[in-house]
């Protein structure tokens, strides 16, 4: 790997610096009178709402950011910020490194046109469009001839799986039907950047699960920059690389799925990961010992696999297990002793 | 102040019996304290607005300029760009298209046979995939034929035909302004309150002033009259679109004029097209009444009959008009109720437009063939059924068998219920009446609306109008008890009789599609004129909200609430005086308040029959084309209207907050 190639990966896609969002006539003064401390409660008292509280983070490139918090808390502001669908009341936010602040209303549009994708909770089809023709919309407004953006289209009807549905009307569509239509409109101009806002919230939970898995299969194929939100924490555990826990428009940790359920970093956060069970969450890596070569075998697990999914295996086996890094030619990593995985499923 | 008025039923005594003091005594007191302007509002105090109103248009139209043009230039500009596609309309479905004038003019086409404008109406109906309609408008139109109304209806028709496209398209664009500034929204509102309350015949006079008199000024009141709702419609589409939508549209990189005509538009289409709909039935009223200042038509036919009293003739052509009214009314809403199909692919263009093909092919063969077969021209004349004599007959009998009957009716209404209450009216002085009603206005939206009461009362006494006003009220309020005590029971019956739901219901939305004009025919014929034929008339006329929405109301009760009340061991009779009506209330207070605001509007056309109020005013200057006259008891008549129209929505509203509704 170059040196610069690794320097380019390293510049996060989407960047926030101390971004805030507060709703209300007077919120530019009171928010520079406040320098910074933003008090929720006594910005209500003088009629304002605070969306979102000084937020910084950076999404790198191919990372799938999750969004989690109690509605309201702020989430659907913050994603909404970054789209610029509504301006930010202070901060600095960058999309590949350029100011998105700053742009005019026709860079924004070119922005948009080009690297952003975005997924509705409610769906937002356009009623009076078929399948087809509201996944060829992003295509059309751009400017793209019928012909191209209608073959695009049909790509895109049968990624998300509707093949044979592409003449429907969204009213004959199931819900689940309805959001694979608005995920394929999202990704129809192959944008870099992909925001998903509940996507998944308003479908029945079988439904659900089958689109977590559908949607973790398309993104191992499309490797998009993702900020996904949710108010559903095992959905967020399942799909995060990070996870940013959100309360009153504050990120009150952001860190990966196991180090949020090892290490709570505040009370708030701690309520949530109390009831997950920790097996489906944390991997092999999390609990094996450093390397040692006297006491290996050869029984080899990823250091990158969820305990759950290997745990039965593990315990019939009785035996010390070698841990292996698939990224790095099975490099043997650690060792793992069955009974660390008796603790983690039942002693808690 | 507010502790006051707190102990609510005292002080409604008080003031009832002050009140009732002040109309037995009053005018006595005036004359001890030498008063009289306490009882009679004086005649040289009485502001000239309408003066200054008229002699203000009478500048703008002899003396305006713009620089380069008058406004008189500007008046025959819109007149001119109205006649046009007007004309064309005419000549394609009533009079053909002729070369040179009057007695010598020579047909260079003829208008459509009446089999291809019912085709054309049919093949609409069909769009709309209804069967049962394709039938409904076919015998409509058929009537209309058979029954001697084509020239009529076909007069009428190119005047609805071209109202409104153009209602719709500047209505469409207010909407739009003002859904995208906030200001002007704030601008607009108010005036189209003020436009909707406004009494027809008030905007009759300045535009008879303004572009004479003639089928183009009726067409342009029309338009005035039947923009509104569409503008209103367009406003509420566009801001109850799911934010998620416009933003969607946003993210799909819209520019702001995609993100209207290719996203908000027509995800709103299907509120807009209820909006068409009420500028098509508001079009057709209006037409009706412009008849007065020279739209022609049906209308024309009506009025011409009611003058002369031929009582055959006019429920004649005030059937074709109902007729009419329920054909087009039918149709616009299944074009309401369309859903766009799913696309065939793969099929010709033959197939594809078929239809239109045959319609035009039929529509051309038609016309070659109705040279040499003259009925396919026109309906032929020895086949037309003339329903006139039946009518006549028909009156006849009822006022020769039932005489007596009605007109005892007649008179003890008048004598016990209706003369009562103008007396009362009439005899309260009008300084303490003003009070009353600030105050109401107080108890119900404080200072805000104490304020708008006060001002809009004195107002219609500062322009000398106040005995008429109160004539105005006695009227409205007589019709309005009566429609009421009817209306009401049977909103209760829809309520919970779903079988008398579905018959009121066709019953009430049918009444509601009928021009007002129409409902005067059958009262003047039975009771001839005078305020007793003015109040049938208008109870007929504002009948419907009462009935819809009380069974609105007592329908959308909190079903839990009834069960709760079942399980206490209600009886259903306690169950609906105990639970259904008394939370149906601020429903139907809304309901009672609509059919104020329709009596109100009847009760201007009722000026015909002979009242002696407001729209009697109104009537007046329209004869005598006096434009301050005119507006001037027009706004008072709408000032009455928004003053029982804001305490109504007050009251609602205080009961709904109360109940938890809100
Ligand atoms: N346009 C707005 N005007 C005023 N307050 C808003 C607006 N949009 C959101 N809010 C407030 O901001 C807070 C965060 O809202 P939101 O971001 O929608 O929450 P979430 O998506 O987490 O449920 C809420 O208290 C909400 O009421
Ligand atoms: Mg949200």
């Amino acid at each position: 790997m170059s040196q610069s190639s690794h320097k380019e990966n390293n510049t996060p896609v989407i960047k926030c610096e101390s971004v805030y969002k507060i709703f209300g006539n007077n919120a530019l003064n009171l928010l520079e009178n406040s320098k910074g401390q933003v008090d929720a409660k006594k910005f209500q008292e003088a009629g304002c709402i605070v969306g979102v509280n000084n937020a910084s983070f950076g999404v790198a490139k191919g990372e799938m950011m999750v969004v989690m918090g109690l509605s309201g808390s702020g989430k659907s502001t913050l994603l909404r910020c970054i789209s610029r669908l509504t301006d930010a009341t202070a901060g600095k936010i960058y999309i590949d490194g350029e100011d998105l602040l700053a742009m005019n209303s026709k860079q924004l549009i070119e922005l948009r046109r080009n690297k952003m994708g975005m997924v509705f909770q409610s769906f937002a089809l356009l009623p009076h469009k078929t399948v087809i023709e509201n996944i060829a919309f992003p295509l059309q407004v751009k400017g793209t001839s019928t012909k191209e953006s209608m073959s695009r289209a049909l790509e895109m009807v049968e990624l998300v799986g509707l093949k044979g549905r592409e003449n429907y009307f969204p009213r004959e569509l199931s819900g689940g039907q309805q959001q694979r239509v608005g995920i394929a409109r999202s990704l129809a101009v192959e944008p870099d950047i992909w925001f998903l806002d509940e996507p998944f919230s308003a479908l029945d939970p079988l439904i659900r699960k089958e689109m977590q898995d559908e949607f973790l299969r398309l993104q191992g194929v499309l490797k998009k920059t993702i900020m996904f939100v949710t108010h559903d924490f095992d959905e967020a555990l399942r799909l995060a690389d990070r996870i940013a826990i959100m309360k009153d428009g504050i990120i009150e940790q952001l860190d990966t799925p196991d180090n949020i359920v090892l290490n709570p970093a505040t009370e708030y956060v701690k309520k949530f990961t109390e009831d997950v069970p920790r097996e489906k969450v944390l991997k092999i890596e999390s609990i094996m010992d450093p390397y040692d070569s006297n006491n290996s075998s050869s029984n080899e697990v990823s250091k990158d696999a969820i305990i759950e999914t290997l745990a039965e295996s593990i315990l019939n086996s009785k035996k010390i297990l070698t841990v292996i890094d698939k990224n790095d030619n099975n490099k043997k990593v650690g060792s793992l002793d069955p009974s660390k995985v008796i603790k983690v499923i039942f002693g808690r | 102040m507010t502790n006051l008025i707190k102990n609510n039923k005292i002080y409604f005594f008080i003031f009832f019996f002050l009140t009732f003091f002040l109309f037995l005594y009053g005018k006595d007191i005036a004359g001890l304290l030498d008063a009289k302007w306490i009882i009679k509002y004086p005649k040289h105090l009485v502001f000239p607005l309408a003066k200054y109103l008229s002699g203000f248009v009478k500048w703008l139209m002899d003396d305006a300029n713009f620089i380069i043009f008058s406004f008189r230039d500007f008046t025959r500009f819109i007149a001119w760009i109205i006649e046009i596609p007007y004309n064309l309309i005419l000549a394609l479905i009533s009079k053909g298209f002729l070369s040179g004038q009057g007695q010598d003019a020579k047909e260079i086409l003829a208008p459509l046979s009446w089999m291809s404008v019912i085709a054309i109406i049919m093949f609409m109906a069909l769009y709309t995939k209804d069967k049962l309609l394709v039938f409904l408008v076919f015998f409509a139109f058929l009537y209309l034929a058979i029954f001697g109304q084509w020239k009529s209806s076909m007069v009428t028709l190119s005047s609805i035909v071209i109202a409104v496209p153009v209602g719709v398209v500047i209505g469409l664009f207010l909407g739009i302004l003002s859904y995208k500034s906030e200001i002007l929204e704030k601008i607009i509102s108010p005036v189209l309150d003020l436009m909707q309350t406004i009494p027809v015949f008030a905007y009759l006079v300045p535009i008879l002033v303004m572009f004479g008199f003639g089928p183009v000024a009726a067409l342009i009141a029309t338009i005035i009259y039947a923009m509104p709702p569409m503008v209103r419609t367009t406003l509420l589409a566009l801001k109850n679109i799911d934010p998620q939508i416009k933003e969607s549209g946003l993210m799909s990189g819209c520019t702001k004029r995609q993100l209207m005509w290719r996203v908000l538009i027509p995800t709103s289409k299907p509120t807009l097209m209820i909006g068409v709909n009420q500028v098509i039935m508001l079009s057709l009223n209006m037409v009706i009444i412009a008849s007065m200042i020279g739209a022609g038509g049906l209308g024309y036919d009506v009025l011409a009959s009611l003058r002369r009293l031929n009582i055959g003739a006019g429920i004649e052509t005030g059937v074709a008009i109902v007729v009419l009214a329920i054909a087009l009314d039918r149709l616009s809403q299944a074009f309401v109720n369309i859903k766009t199909e799913r696309k065939k692919i793969n099929i010709s263009f033959l197939k594809r437009y078929s239809r239109i093909i045959f319609l035009f092919l039929f529509i051309i063969i038609i016309y070659f063939l109705s040279t040499y077969l003259p009925f396919l021209k026109s309906f032929p004349e020895h086949l037309v059924i003339n329903t006139s004599a039946f009518w006549e007959s028909l009156i006849k009998y009822i006022n020769i068998n039932y005489f007596d009957t009605l007109e005892s009716i007649k008179v003890t209404l008048l004598t016990y219920f209706m003369l009562p209450i103008k007396r009362f009216l009439l005899g309260v002085p009008w300084p303490w009446f003003v009070l009353i009603i600030s105050l109401i206005g107080w108890h119900y939206g404080r200072l805000k609306l104490a304020m708008l009461c006060f001002l809009l009362s004195l107002f219609i006494v500062f322009t000398g109008l106040w005995e008429k006003a109160m004539v105005t009220i006695y009227l409205c309020g007589s019709s309005v008890i009566i429609a009421s005590i009817i209306g009401i029971p049977l909103g209760i019956w829809a309520g919970i009789s779903s079988k008398a739901n579905r018959v009121l219901t066709v019953i009430i939305d049918t009444l509601q599609t009928l021009p007002s004009f129409v409902y005067l025919i059958p009262v003047v014929m039975l009771f001839r004129v005078g305020d007793f034929t003015a109040m049938l008339a208008v109870i007929l006329y504002s009948l419907a909200p009462a009935v819809r929405y009380t069974a609105h109301g007592i329908k959308n009760i909190n079903k839990e609430i009834v069960d709760a009340g079942l399980i206490c061991g209600c009886s259903q009779r306690q169950i609906l005086l105990k639970i259904k009506l008394p939370l149906a209330i601020p429903e139907i207070l809304l309901g009672i308040n609509q059919t104020i605001m329709l009596a109100l509007s009847m009760l201007v056309i009722t000026a015909l029959v002979g009242t002696r109020e407001l729209g009697q005013e109104v009537y007046i200057a329209l004869t005598k084309a006096d434009i301050g006259r005119g507006l001037v008891a027009g706004l008072c008549v709408a000032f009455i209207s928004i003053i029982a129209d804001r305490i109504i929505k007050s009251g609602s509203d205080r009961l709904k907050i109360k109940y938890g509704m809100k």
